[in-house]
């Protein structure tokens, strides 16, 4: 690689600071022209980097394209990034949505309370710097600057609503960072390290009485990530919080429950591998566990919700929790189809937050609540309807229509677009172990991915059909081209996946096999095995 | 010294986690606080305590690790600091929007049903 190429892969931290930074110093709120273009260039830059990240990981052998050493201080005492194919993946997903949201955002939701721009750019600087970090103590301070970003974002447009459901997200967060704050710091007090990878290698050769110790640290800084991720019992803040955001916000969080989820993912094969000695597999079965009570509250709350903002917000739910629940089960296939899952889910609801605004501006408020109410009291709509058959569709309902129909089909993962590929190649491998029988959790599994599909086609149809096959007589909502586009977008990058499955899904499973075999990384990081440290106890 | 510095953390814990299951945005603000000066209590633990050993090497001496304290959560828990301290000024901040757009400061934005 070039010198240039070398610094690539903090781009994607440091393009993003700069550009909030001076946005503030042109002027903040007075040039919001600029502080739009800046926004937006930043933004298409970064899908830039990213693929070219993406590639760079792709093309090396064992899947780590590089680590940013900063200071250029030795590995295990610097803070490093590391770029591999999972966080290149991330990266990638993260900069197409962000890109969709603040081109929707330019049509008239910018404008709706100060600083969007500058709060969005530090929030992409700390989704990025969390997926690319290789330390956990730098992965507190990124977590910190994306969850204040949110915080700002989350009462973007304020008002009573906004503001009641952002106060229980702050405490929420706030709570769940001092967890990470207290894991962080037990993992450190036992082991010596903050380095990930340096803390895999020394994990094997721990002594038993401090075994305990770490799997408590790593327990609490589990829970953590785990209130990020929404994972039942600790989700109950998130679909108030993500139905109050503006539109172009809840699509942008749509990414933040699975940073929770990545670094779950990351944290539990590096750390509690196969090679983890008798530590290995710690909180696999929880995680399984929650994953699956997730999938059960986020399908069931999807039925039960009377608006599309709250039934979006369970959708989020049952789709964090399948990711959670593939990555307790611990194999390599099942990885790889949760990874396919997780980019087609994210791009689905990214697309379904942006939608139901467009598709709600023309209704008044309380509609819904008025439909589900006349169900349950057996009401019949007004039958003079049947005398306006033949009237022509307007072309806006049309497409929003069709939009509505494609987020559908990928979140409850129905042919032709890809949440049906993600879920049967899941289940395929997870009825098909490589080793050994049919595990019990693949069979119970199986069922829960299932009905979870089946009640979000039932919540989305029943949302599709008040919202599209409603009295043809509602004001047909004024849209302009940015706002559709975006959604268009993202639902054809959802079909580009279903195109491309085959090259897409050969790399998932290669991603699913270099993280299930972590040593690539581990020596991809330290240097050669050579050059580890030999002090492999912690301090005493 | 170590069972002063337990006990402490464990009281500033304890009436933390009892002041955010409070139905007062301004206990929760206050239990919060409480809560990350334990924990920044707790990390500075985590380095091993040491009574009168300097984090930092003197210059042109011979660097005996066992004659100096842990540098790097003292370095870790100043960062933890300004965190808790930045994002304690905002939720002060959302607080008081709170507080001015619902009329009451319940944490629900409206007070129970009696």
């Amino acid at each position: 690689m070039t010198r240039f190429a070398d610094h690539l892969m903090i781009a994607p931290v440091v393009l993003p600071m700069f550009a909030g930074a001076m946005m503030l110093a042109l002027g903040g709120e007075r040039r919001r022209n600029v502080n739009a273009a800046l926004n937006v260039g930043t933004t298409f830059a970064l899908v830039v980097i990213a693929t070219a990240l993406l590639r760079a990981a792709d093309a090396a052998p064992t899947g780590v394209a590089g680590v940013y050493r900063l200071g250029d201080w030795p590995a295990p005492f610097a803070i490093v990034l590391v770029v591999d194919r999972l966080a290149a993946v991330m990266l990638l997903l993260t900069s197409l949505l962000a890109a969709a949201a603040v081109v929707f955002s330019l049509a008239r939701w910018h404008r709706a309370g100060v600083l969007f721009h500058p709060l969005f750019q530090f929030l992409l600087m700390g989704i990025n710097g969390a997926f690319l970090t290789g330390d956990l103590f730098n992965l507190f301070v990124f977590f910190e600057v994306l969850l204040a970003a949110s915080y700002g974002l989350a009462l973007h447009g304020s008002g009573p609503g906004r503001v009641t459901a952002g106060l229980h997200y702050i405490v929420v967060n706030l709570a769940a960072s001092l967890l990470l704050l207290i894991g962080v710091s037990l993992i450190y007090g036992v082991s010596g390290t903050l380095n990930m990878a340096d803390l895999a290698a020394r994990i094997p050769a721990m002594r038993t009485e401090d075994r305990a110790l770490l799997e408590a640290g790593a327990g609490i800084l589990g829970v953590a990530f785990l209130v990020k991720a929404g994972m039942w019992p600790l989700c109950f803040w998130l679909p108030a919080t993500y139905a109050a955001a503006a539109p172009p916000v809840a699509s942008i969080f749509a990414i933040l429950t699975k940073v929770g989820a990545y670094i779950v993912l990351r944290l539990h094969l590096l750390l509690f591998g196969d090679d983890a000695g008798a530590s290995a597999q710690f909180g696999g079965e929880w995680i399984l566990l929650g994953g699956i009570a997730t999938i059960a509250f986020g399908a069931i709350g999807s039925l039960a919700s009377q608006d599309m903002a709250r039934l979006a917000g369970f959708s989020v739910l049952v789709s964090s929790g399948t990711v959670l629940a593939a990555i307790g089960m611990e194999q390599i296939g099942v990885t790889g189809g949760a990874l396919f899952y997780l980019v087609s889910s994210t791009l689905g609801l990214g697309a379904f937050f942006l939608l139901i605004e467009l598709v709600e501006r023309g209704r008044e408020p309380g509609a819904d609540v008025l439909a589900v109410t006349r169900e349950v009291y057996g009401e019949e709509d007004d039958l003079e309807e049947s005398s306006e058959v033949g009237i022509a569709i307007p072309a806006t309902m049309a497409i929003l229509g069709l939009a509505f129909i494609g987020c559908a089909l990928v979140i409850s993962g129905l042919p032709p677009l890809p949440g049906f590929i993600a879920k049967f190649a899941l289940l395929t491998a997870a009825l098909n172990p490589s080793t050994g029988a049919v595990s019990t959790a693949s069979w119970v599994m199986l069922p829960v991915l299932i009905l979870s599909g089946l009640a979000a086609l039932i919540a989305m149809t029943r949302a599709g059909i008040r919202a599209f096959w409603a009295s043809a007589d509602r004001a047909v909502p004024r849209v302009r081209l940015i706002e559709v586009a975006p959604v268009g977008a993202l639902l054809l990058l959802c079909v580009i996946q279903t195109i491309q499955a085959g090259p897409i899904m050969r790399f998932m499973q290669a991603t699913a096999q270099s993280l299930h075999a972590p040593d690539d990384y581990i020596r991809g990081v330290l240097g050669s095995a050579a050059e580890r440290p030999k002090r492999l106890k912690g301090p005493t | 010294m170590e069972i002063i510095l337990a006990l402490g953390i464990g009281m500033l814990a304890g009436s933390g986690v009892w002041l955010i299951l409070r139905p007062r945005t301004f206990q929760v603000i206050v239990g919060l606080s409480l809560l990350s000066y334990a924990v920044n209590l707790f990390i500075i633990a985590m380095g091993r305590l040491r009574t009168g050993a300097a984090p930092v090497l003197a210059a042109r001496e011979a660097g005996d690790p066992a004659r100096f304290a842990d540098p790097l959560p003292q370095a870790l828990v100043l960062t933890a600091i300004v965190i808790s301290f930045a994002t304690t000024a905002l939720f002060l901040v959302v607080l008081l929007a709170s507080r001015g757009l619902t009329g009451t400061d319940h944490v629900d934005g409206r007070e129970p049903e009696p």
